[in-house]
């Protein structure tokens, strides 16, 4: 009887914190006023999270276009097909890896440190300091962060795949010494503005709020000791990896 | 005591298996200053928290500026709270933000005043606190005793008519403790607040307060003034009073039935 509790409770718990957290984005959106301040506290965190995590996800997309086009063509030379290689490329960048490692990228450096921000705001009571003032810290302090890892996802993604094909001109070209003119066209006349860029669009600003919204929820109930600040950043990389990895197949699924 | 301005009735209040508060009533008049005290753990911050509406009894009434505010709906408690000012255990300053920020985000939050007002209310609020000249610092470049200055100047911005205190000289040096006490006397007196400080420092609370309630075991087992208190002969009030090891009250987390518990502070 015990037994058939515990394992029951087990099963239910992240279906009833799956419940508690869309609750909790449910109260963060009904706070959005149109005032200054929100859009001063937005621009101000996309701020902070984008110059945050912005060299890292140059840095990786330098490196991911590189090997990609490294591996391309590697492979496509056996079958003489290596003036394809801008189009493989470009087809997997927009449509997967851009978004995805985007993704993951900004979980590791933004996603955490929203997360011990907020933490520590609880642990050090600011957060109840502001309930007492009577200010709402779900509007002020968790849907700025939230806001602005929605509209930050995009433009980092636009920047890892800028940084990507960058890597991949130079490496194909430079390296291989590719013909310019093939490479470039062969991307301009296969890439599709709707299935593959705007695909790349759609997926990044999912997971922008995906990640911040496990982000600010883990953070604001955090146990306010160092401990809990410590278990809510880790349980935000986690979860958050393995979320936004589950909803690109979704989203593939339907978008393809 | 007429027209109290905090009315707690019959409260009850319980965490897991272990009460915390049993049937503790308490009328805490308009103006002046009130002590709660009693040994760590004995549910003095959660006294206050009920008061501030932020914990529910399980059973009893908190009536505070004529409001029942376990009853309120969050943005009806949150309209109550602009009425009173909280200073918690550490300030809880806003690290992010200066020391002139801080005092002036309620100002910021609850009023209309142009930046002007601001400037010049915030100014004026700091100077009263000794703190004039202190606006571009962070917190965490303050000494504890300014800390907690700027947290008094951000709790009375509003004119609130409540000021709640959690332990507000704890962990002070002598000299500090001693102008945060006439702070408090300053501020209370001549914005004629009533200032409820929790506190287990006994030989402040008998320069500083008007009134004290003392709790031990979950119960309220005296009120009166210090001079009254000092003079009061049940062993358990005389133990705390004077900081007596045997007595009534015991310092274990938990102790057989019939015995008073108290858990050591956390
Ligand atoms: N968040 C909590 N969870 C469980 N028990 C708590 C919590 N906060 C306080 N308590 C318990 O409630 C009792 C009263 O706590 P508190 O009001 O903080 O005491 P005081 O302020 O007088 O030192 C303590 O014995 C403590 O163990
Ligand atoms: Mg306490």
């Amino acid at each position: 009887m015990k037994m058939e509790q515990t394992r029951k409770n087990k099963l239910l718990a992240p279906i009833a914190e799956t419940g508690h957290c869309g609750l909790f984005l449910m109260r963060m959106l009904g706070s959005i006023r149109l005032e200054r301040q929100l859009l001063i506290s937005t621009l101000q965190q996309t701020y902070l999270i984008g110059a945050r995590s912005l060299v890292i996800i140059m840095i990786c997309g330098f490196f991911v276009g590189m090997v990609l086009s490294l591996q391309s063509i590697n492979a496509l030379q056996q079958f003489g097909a290596s003036d394809q290689v801008s189009l493989l490329v470009g087809k997997s960048l927009f449509r997967e890896l851009g978004p995805v490692l985007t993704a993951l990228l900004f979980a590791g450096r933004a996603g955490t440190s929203i997360a011990a921000e907020i933490g520590l705001m609880k642990a050090t009571s600011q957060i109840e300091a502001m309930q007492l003032m009577a200010i709402d810290p779900v509007q002020r302090i968790a849907l700025p962060r939230f806001l602005a890892g929605v509209i930050s996802m995009p433009l980092l993604t636009a920047m890892f795949n800028a940084f990507a094909l960058l890597g991949a001109v130079m490496f194909s070209i430079g390296v291989m010494g590719l013909d310019p003119g093939i490479f470039w066209s062969k991307l301009h006349t296969g890439i599709y503005f709707t299935k593959d860029f705007m695909g790349g669009v759609w997926k990044s600003i999912v997971f922008g709020g995906l990640v911040s919204l496990i982000a600010v929820y883990f953070g604001y109930y955090a146990k306010p000791t160092g401990e809990g600040v410590g278990t809510a950043t880790t349980r935000t990389v986690v979860l958050s990896s393995v979320l936004v990895l589950i909803f690109d197949f979704i989203m593939t699924s339907f978008l393809i | 005591m007429k027209d109290p301005i905090i009315r707690i009735r019959n409260v009850h209040f319980q965490r897991g298996d272990k009460v915390v508060l049993d049937d503790v009533s308490m009328d805490i008049g308009r103006g002046g200053i009130v002590a709660i005290m009693g040994p760590s753990g004995v549910g003095k911050t959660t006294i206050l928290r009920l008061i501030s509406g932020q914990l529910q009894p399980s059973k009893g009434s908190i009536e505070v500026n004529g409001k029942q505010v376990s009853k309120l709906s969050r943005r009806k408690l949150y309209e109550c709270r602009k009425d009173i000012g909280v200073l918690l255990q550490n300030g809880a300053l806003f690290t992010d933000l200066t020391v002139f920020e801080n005092v002036a985000t309620p100002l910021r939050e609850h009023t209309d005043l142009g930046e002007e007002e601001i400037s010049e209310r915030v100014t004026a609020k700091l100077d009263s606190v000794g703190l004039a000249g202190t606006e571009e610092l962070m917190p965490h470049s303050l000494s504890g005793g300014m800390a907690r200055r700027v947290a008094l100047a951000r709790a009375v911005i509003l004119n609130p008519k409540i000021v709640l205190f959690d332990e507000p000289m704890t962990g002070l040096d002598p000299i500090a403790m001693s102008t945060v006490g006439r702070l408090i006397r300053e501020t209370n007196d001549s914005l004629g607040l009533t200032s409820v400080i929790v506190t287990h420092n006994v030989s402040q609370m008998k320069k500083l307060v008007d009134y004290c309630f003392i709790l031990a075991s979950a119960k309220l087992i005296a009120e009166g003034s210090p001079q009254e208190l000092m003079r009061n002969s049940d062993p358990a009030v005389d133990q705390f009073m004077n900081g007596r090891v045997e007595g009534p009250i015991s310092f274990k987390y938990r102790e057989d039935a019939g015995n008073a518990t108290a858990s050591p502070g956390r």
